[in-house]
């Protein structure tokens, strides 16, 4: 064991002092100790996608990522996400029954959330590409994509 | 009923955790704890072994404060990419689409759109998979790896830098700080093709191709493989007449990939993967050819 460290891990906006080893995975940190658990681990090797988070706005795994590395940056996770109702994204979820079991939802939210602020009108291909990188068991797809495309539809409104 | 584990017994081994600010400070690091410091960029290969604790280094050297290793510049002959790049600005910055598209194109298909915003060029080619996108393009355009280590910079041709699997000619205490690709000729057409059984996956095999103009009637055609064997492996330039049949391309790329010494196993059979490698060259070929004479018309 190495000693654990005191770090300031901002999370959503907000400060905390937390002492860490440095082996300890931000998705176990987010859960465990800051009781976020909205953050699921999947695979833990970064292919399910269901711990995706943002760093510094962008989305990336949370369980390839260790808390230390985190000083300095900020860490939005899913409990950011429609804190005064349901963001356009989780809205088009709702509509099309995008979730199933939910597990992987948070992931997808994350991820997409951050995809659909930086490319406002992706095709069905790209959604797909995008996608791919988050894994549903209960093989959701089909409502997932036709979510992405009706929210991306909707922020476009919007901004007009 | 108490646990059978606790947190000390799961995932990665203990380490000590490093963050230098400068790049020298990291090389100070690296040569004092030698082969038990291990650098970690984006973490996007190098996670995935420390939690799986395939690596178990006593010190991991984070190397994401060096933003001064996020860049890329322009030069006559070349393009300079700083080691700390992530994939995501490979893949769309503007100067990289506009004159070296092929590159964009291949760090587009790395993993996923979130492993693309950490992962990161110098990690890419330092991890050196033998099916890894970014390797393979710096063995078709013969780049040059830029290195520095306690003694200073040095610079390695990118088909040396490559050693085996997994194996690249780095001291442990030197770091890779950015990678030189020669800008590729005016008019060139480019092909990628890789093949996985799912997408975001290491490909089984990946081919990238150059077609450039020689003179008014001639091409010259650059074809390297991954995934092949232990390391990308670059073919030798082919030199046609712009108006050569498809039969002669054919016979001379499959005199070449008959000499290929192609990776055997298990689970993709050699057979597999030299069927792969010809018909993904043949398509990368095809799309090159096509690329090139949107070029000239």
């Amino acid at each position: 064991m190495t000693e654990r460290q005191m770090i300031s891990l901002t999370v959503n906006g907000q400060v905390h002092e937390v002492a860490v080893e440095p082996r300890r995975l931000l998705s176990d940190v987010l859960r465990d100790d800051l009781g976020l658990t909205g953050t699921h681990v999947g695979c833990e090797h970064g292919v399910c996608g269901a711990c995706t988070i943002l760093i510094d706005d962008q989305p990336a795994r949370s369980c390839l990522t260790y808390a230390v590395q985190m000083e300095g940056h900020e860490v939005t996770t899913i409990e950011a996400i429609g804190r005064d109702g349901l963001s356009p994204f989780q809205q088009a979820m709702h509509e099309e029954h995008g979730l199933q079991c939910g597990f992987c939802t948070p992931g997808i939210i994350m991820t997409f959330e951050a995809y659909l602020r930086d490319n406002p009108n992706p095709d069905e291909a790209e959604i797909r590409d995008v996608l791919s990188g988050n894994l549903c068991r209960c093989t959701g797809y089909q409502p997932i994509v036709a979510a992405v495309l009706k929210a991306a539809a909707r922020q476009r409104e919007e901004r007009q | 009923m108490a646990p059978i584990w606790s947190d000390s017994d799961l995932k990665p081994a203990p380490f000590h955790y490093h963050r230098p600010s400068t790049i020298e400070e990291a090389i100070g690091i690296l040569a004092r704890h030698g082969s038990d410091a291990k650098p970690i960029a984006g973490g996007q290969s190098l996670g995935p072994m420390l939690n799986m604790r395939l690596a178990r280094p006593a010190h991991v050297v984070d190397l994401n404060d060096l933003v001064e290793l996020d860049y890329v510049r322009g030069a006559a002959d070349w393009i300079e990419i700083g080691a700390m790049t992530r994939h995501h600005r490979v893949a769309t910055a503007p100067e990289i689409a506009r004159d070296f598209p092929l590159l964009a194109a291949a760090a587009a298909t790395i993993g996923h759109y979130p492993i693309r915003q950490r992962g990161t060029l110098g990690g890419s080619l330092v991890h050196a998979d033998p099916a890894a996108q970014l390797p393979l393009i710096a063995v078709l355009t013969n780049a040059v790896v830029l290195v520095r280590g306690p003694n200073g910079p040095r610079e390695i041709a990118a088909a040396e830098f490559f050693q085996s699997v997994m194996t690249v000619s780095l001291a442990s205490d030197e770091l890779v700080t950015a990678v030189r690709f020669p800008r590729p000729p005016v008019a060139t057409g480019w092909g990628f093709e890789l093949f996985s059984r799912r997408r975001g996956d290491f490909a089984m095999v990946a081919v990238a191709a150059m077609l450039a103009p020689v003179g008014s009637s001639g091409v010259e055609a650059l074809i390297a493989l991954g995934g092949i064997g232990p390391k990308p492996l670059r073919l030798a330039p082919i030199a046609e007449r712009l108006d050569a049949g498809s039969t002669s391309w054919a016979g001379r790329i499959a005199s070449q990939m008959a000499a290929l010494e192609i990776e055997d196993d298990k689970f993709i059979p050699a057979a597999f993967r030299r069927e792969l490698a010809s018909s993904l060259t043949e398509q990368a070929l095809l799309a090159a050819a096509a690329r090139m004479q949107r070029a000239h018309t």
